[in-house]
């Protein structure tokens, strides 16, 4: 294992920001595995953390295959992470909308352009992503759908779920977009947890990485067999809106089977007490996401669930 | 004549409301003046009061409608927050929304709609609070041939015609021209504070505007600005090299030649500094106002005295 500093930041006051890679293996620029862009996403950084503990085992097992490299970044933005913010210290700005960055631009410009130069060519990419919507969700992973994705190596990673997503504007500025244009095929893996550290839900990740990176030969690990996944559109999935705000409460769990009409929740007034409303299935399937905050706005993605 | 466009309910006893209120006078065409997509932009709200300020004074003048649309973020506004607080959501990457979609979505939507069908949209937007511009035009080349003419009404000091950026897919701006509302984005100021002149300056671009547009019945007794229009080329970008607290050697707004100091870069614990250079000629458009600096945290742009294209 050789440990650098990818990219390095000063700050007026603080000391500088050294975003560390790991390198395992030699050769061929195999595969490149990203943890947390934003400050908030711990239990990605931890992920990433523990695949480096697994990729050193492996190393000195001698089971990382000949002429195989493999790189892993756990964390680029602990400046925000040990100050608390979610996004970059002075601007605000995300670092992973600033993809593929640039040299002479603004700071997390500059940062994502020195990251990025170090993580491209390879032929895979891992990013461990986080949610946008607070909620709790079934462990899956998502490519973004381009000319150059092949979606079927999804099914790799052998987790229950494997998506598609059809790029939206905003999304051409991330880190696994990126990749995509620069012909590494880039996965982004999504595990329960953001804030907190889940110890079970990191395994399945860090298993589904292994996985993955066993299946395409690059190391060679025992990990025990994974689902048999399915490829499903992101945007065919039912998305369950809420009438009303209020207090919200799910009468079924993430992983549940659901049936057509099947009250999913209830939203109360959180002043009387009073039920408000119901929210209901409009067809049946299984439960994917569900939103795990009591307060709830009119309009919130309450639950999203999958044909099965 | 005041209307809510869209409202959505939060969580305990509240609704989200975006307001708008209507000026009406006469048959003529309808323009929309919106302003406070992100919340800590507070410059717009002294140029739309003064707006409808004078038209109610001088209602008679007015031929056509007039929506004023003060605050499309109006949690944001009470909250110093740019973005949707609670979303880490900037505003101005949701639209056009979608009615089915999320509150966010269901909000930009239900905007995108009302205005629709405005002979123009004026998107008033101040700086951050880590700059300062001067009153600008900003156009993107695909709409430049439809745009340009108008923002030569607007008494602003120029136009920046730039390259389109996919991911500016999802501002208002971008939404609303591309359905064929013709859609102008002024920048001007600085974040979370109000330049009076500058309000006032954009007073009579929007008068002149209706003028220009039929809609205003008496010549405005004063000389409209004309904008210098440039295109990306001619503006050069100064960002710093060194991390520390900056300090301007030089005025807004003024000339600077090419290697001149714009201001320097302090380190408080060595008493150190470096010099930032002008990276061309030419007038000094924006510049940093928020001291403390980062490698990379843009300094100045300078619009180049050189015709480039
Ligand atoms: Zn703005």
């Amino acid at each position: 294992m050789k440990k650098q500093i990818i990219y390095s930041l000063k700050s007026p006051y603080r000391e500088n920001l050294d975003v560390i890679g790991f390198t395992f293996g030699s050769g061929e620029k195999s595969a490149c595995i990203v943890g947390s862009t934003r400050g908030n996403e711990v239990q990605q950084m931890y992920i990433c953390s523990q695949v480096v503990h697994a990729l050193k085992k492996l190393e000195r097992q001698g089971e990382i295959t000949e002429g195989r490299s493999i790189m892993v970044v756990p964390c680029i933005n602990y400046y925000s992470m040990n100050i608390g913010k979610r996004f970059w210290t002075m601007d605000n700005t995300d670092i992973n909308r600033m993809f593929p960055g640039y040299e002479f631009g603004e700071t997390t410009q500059r940062i994502a352009d020195g990251v990025f130069r170090q993580v491209q060519g390879f032929k895979f990419g891992i990013q461990l992503a986080s949610f946008y919507q607070s909620g709790d969700f079934l462990p899956h992973v998502k490519m973004m759908k381009t000319e150059f994705s092949q979606p079927e190596k999804m099914l790799e990673f052998g987790l229950p779920y494997a998506l598609t997503r059809k790029p939206r504007p905003y999304d051409t500025t991330t880190l696994n977009y990126n990749w995509q244009i620069w012909e590494t095929q880039a996965f982004s893996v999504y595990s329960y947890g953001t804030e907190t550290v889940d110890e079970k839900a990191s395994q399945v990740s860090v298993d589904a990485i292994l996985r993955f990176l066993s299946a395409e030969g690059i190391v060679r690990a025992n990990v025990k067999p994974g689902y048999v996944s399915r490829i499903i559109e992101e945007n065919t999935m039912q998305q369950v809106h809420t009438e009303h705000g209020g207090i919200f409460k799910t009468l079924v769990k993430i992983g549940d089977t659901v049936y057509e009409g099947q009250v999913l929740g209830e939203v109360y007034n959180p002043l009387d007490g009073e039920k408000i409303c119901e929210v209901k299935a409009d067809k049946c399937g299984t439960v994917f996401f569900i939103y795990n905050k009591p307060l709830i706005m009119q309009n919130s993605v309450a639950y999203k669930i999958v044909d099965f | 004549m005041i209307q809510t466009v869209a409202e959505n309910e939060l969580s305990v006893n509240e609704k989200l409301k975006i307001r708008k209120n209507t000026y009406q006078n006469g048959k003529g065409k309808r323009i929309s003046i919106v302003t406070g997509t992100h919340g800590d932009e507070l410059e717009g709200q002294f140029a739309v009061w003064l707006v409808g300020d004078y038209i109610k004074k001088n209602i008679g003048c007015l031929n056509g409608t007039v929506d004023i649309y003060p605050a499309l973020n109006p949690l944001g506004i009470d909250s110093i927050t740019r973005g949707i607080p609670g979303f880490d959501l900037d505003m101005n990457r949701v639209f056009p929304g979608f009615s089915e979609g999320t509150m966010a979505e269901c909000v930009c939507n239900a905007i995108v709609e009302d205005i629709k069908g405005s002979e123009v949209c004026v998107d008033i937007h101040a700086s951050n609070i880590y700059l300062r511009e001067l009153p600008q035009i900003r156009i993107s080349r695909d709409t430049a041939e439809s745009l340009v003419p108008l923002a030569k009404m607007m008494n602003i000091d120029f136009v920046w015609v730039h390259e389109s950026a996919t991911v500016l897919r999802s501002t208002l701006a971008h939404s609303l021209n591309s359905i064929g509302t013709k859609t102008l984005v002024v920048e001007l100021g600085v974040g979370m504070r109000i330049n009076k002149d500058l309000g006032y300056q954009l007073l009579n671009g929007i008068i002149n505007l209706l003028y220009e547009l039929g809609m205003w019945s008496e010549k405005p007794d004063f000389e409209v600005r004309q904008p210098i229009v440039s295109f990306d080329g001619a503006v050069g970008f100064v960002n710093s090299d060194a991390s520390g607290v900056f300090v301007s050697d030089v005025e807004f707004g003024s000339e600077v030649e090419k290697g001149d100091v714009i201001g320097r870069v302090l380190n408080p614990l060595t008493a150190e500094s470096e010099p930032v250079k002008a990276v061309c000629s030419g007038l000094l458009f924006t510049l940093r106002e928020y001291p403390v600096v980062y490698g990379g945290s843009l300094i100045a742009r300078i619009l180049s005295r050189e015709e480039e294209n």
